[in-house]
């Protein structure tokens, strides 16, 4: 693991995104729209519902706690088909840069970009609806975390199937997020679910996230059970998706798919 | 004689029930330019990719620098590159820039300094500023080239370096090949199909076809082989007796 090579991958997707005014639009478009749809429709809904309480917040919150989780898988697996459509890849790979500083690479662009999101986010619901994503307090630190994680272990296992079946897999770059949006229990508790969703449920880290964060806005106690929870499936998920994108790496090279990706 | 840098033996690569590349064995001398010449689909990119890491072979061994490729990759690929016509720099990103991502990736020192030189000796320095994609493809291979040289290599890949070229272009790429070569005392294995770009490149030739080496030496004991003038001769009369 060296430094400067994870530095220069990281280097190569700052200048993309200074380099282009549309990628940068995409970046705060679909948050934003997000955000007012959404929104609005939980203002009106909360003018019938007054007696529920943080209605707004637990939407709003879910919203953009969401929001980090879907921007931490694409600042992945998108930046992975950049290089695929840069047509760019083999010259990557063809240098001493192994998959894991590639990976690495990535979960830092990632980084970058879901902070920024998350940040034109809260600002923009505290401006628009006067809701304040700190209301959740210092549980708030962790969700993140938990949620980051979670999508970069989701971003692995895209990138590892688009590496072994190509072109046709890229819809996952967007898709495989959204399949665990109805089991990560962001706009609803866990309980309405059916059974055998609610089983599933308990294993994926974000149903933790959220089931935690309602639990602390509605009651004020700190959901340590719930948190431990999550972290604990996100530690054993994303060491699996490490060795499942080493794996499928080994077996791409001798299938010789490497070199045809993009093609 | 002095030690091979590369040194290939039994070189096998089989794809499903293809054989793509079969028992190939050959070395490659310092300041040597090896030339693989073969008709489409003769196996030479496996070859350059299995040279790479970046396609596993299925038997034979791979020596580079007197170093296992399997057991030492990351030391030996430090002081190889690689440069294909089908393959581009980040094409949203201007001409420097894409230079300074694989100056850091291969950690180059001097960089500006190094980046600067072979933008100058590539005739790139009045568009490093343009983005990658608006390049014609003359521009593209030679920053291609570039990039190529920008860890100071010891051994160069290149796959079909100048195909994509019109024929002033090619020939001035191949100029510039020869003169980086004398200069710097590189070993470059070169693909092509095209004969004469080979006769007027290559200190040496293999032969390739179906995956095995047919001939090798020096382009004219290889004409002389097959009873032919030139190369041309000798391509088309295997390209034709397969059919
Ligand atoms: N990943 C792959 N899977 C299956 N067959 C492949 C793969 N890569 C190359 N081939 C086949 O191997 C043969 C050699 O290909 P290649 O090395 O690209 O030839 P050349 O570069 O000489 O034109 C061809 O028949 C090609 O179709
Ligand atoms: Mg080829």
């Amino acid at each position: 693991m060296r430094f400067h090579r994870i530095a220069a991958l990281f280097m190569r997707h700052m200048y993309l995104y200074r380099r282009s005014l549309p990628r940068l639009i995409e970046v705060v478009y679909w948050p934003l729209l997000d955000l007012l749809v959404w929104g609005f429709i939980t203002v009106y809904l909360a003018q019938y519902r007054q007696n529920l309480p943080g209605f707004v917040t637990f939407f709003i919150g879910a919203l953009i706690l969401w929001d980090i989780l879907f921007r931490s898988h694409q600042g992945i697996s998108v930046s992975f088909l950049e290089d695929v459509w840069a047509k760019n890849l083999l010259n990557l790979f063809a240098s001493p840069l192994s998959p894991a500083e590639y990976i690495f690479a990535l979960m830092l662009v990632s980084v970058v970009k879901l902070v920024t999101v998350a940040t034109i986010m809260a600002v923009l619901a505290w401006i628009i609806y006067s809701f304040n994503i700190f209301l959740i307090g210092v549980a708030l630190v962790p969700f993140v975390l938990n949620l980051i994680v979670m999508g970069w272990t989701i971003g692995i296992i895209t990138t590892a199937l688009i590496l072994r079946f190509g072109q046709e897999a890229e819809v996952l770059a967007w898709a495989l997020g959204f399949l665990f949006m109805p089991v990560s229990a962001v706009f609803y508790p866990v309980s309405v679910l059916p059974r055998f969703l609610q089983t599933i449920a308990h294993y994926v880290p974000a149903s933790h996230v959220f089931e935690g964060m309602r639990e602390v806005i509605s009651s004020g106690v700190f959901p340590l059970s719930q948190l431990m929870w999550s972290s604990g499936l996100n530690v054993i998920y994303i060491m699996a998706a490490f060795l499942f994108f080493r794996w499928n790496f080994n077996v791409v090279k001798r299938k010789g798919l490497l070199v045809r990706i993009g093609e | 004689m002095f030690e091979p840098v590369v040194k290939v033996k039994g070189l096998t690569k089989v794809f499903k029930s293809l054989k793509a590349v079969d028992s190939v064995s050959f070395s490659i001398f310092p300041g040597e330019i090896l030339g693989l010449l073969g008709p489409n689909g003769a196996g030479k990119t496996t070859i350059i990719h299995m040279l790479l890491g970046l396609t596993t072979p299925t038997s034979g061994d791979i020596q580079v620098f007197g170093l296992d490729l399997r057991k030492r990759r990351k030391e030996i690929i430090q002081n190889v590159n690689f440069s294909s016509s089908y393959v581009s720099m980040p094409n949203s990103l201007s001409v420097k820039e894409s230079l300074k991502v694989f100056a850091r990736l291969y950690k180059t020192k001097n960089r500006e300094k190094r980046i600067q030189e072979l933008l100058e000796a590539f005739e790139i320095a009045g568009i490093k500023d343009k983005l990658v994609r608006h390049l014609s493809s003359g521009q593209q291979t030679r920053l291609n080239l570039a990039k190529a040289l920008i860890n100071d290599p010891k051994v160069l890949l290149l796959d079909e370096p100048t195909a994509s070229l019109d024929p002033d272009i090619a020939d001035k790429t191949r100029t510039l090949l020869r003169s980086i070569k004398k200069d710097r005392n590189i070993s470059i294995l070169y693909t092509s199909h095209n004969m004469r770009e080979m006769e007027q490149m290559s200190d040496r030739i293999i032969f390739l076809h179906k995956g095995q080496i047919i001939a090798e030496g020096q382009p004219e004991e290889v004409v002389r082989s097959f009873g032919r003038s030139n190369l041309e001769e000798v391509f088309l009369k295997v390209a034709r007796e397969e059919a």
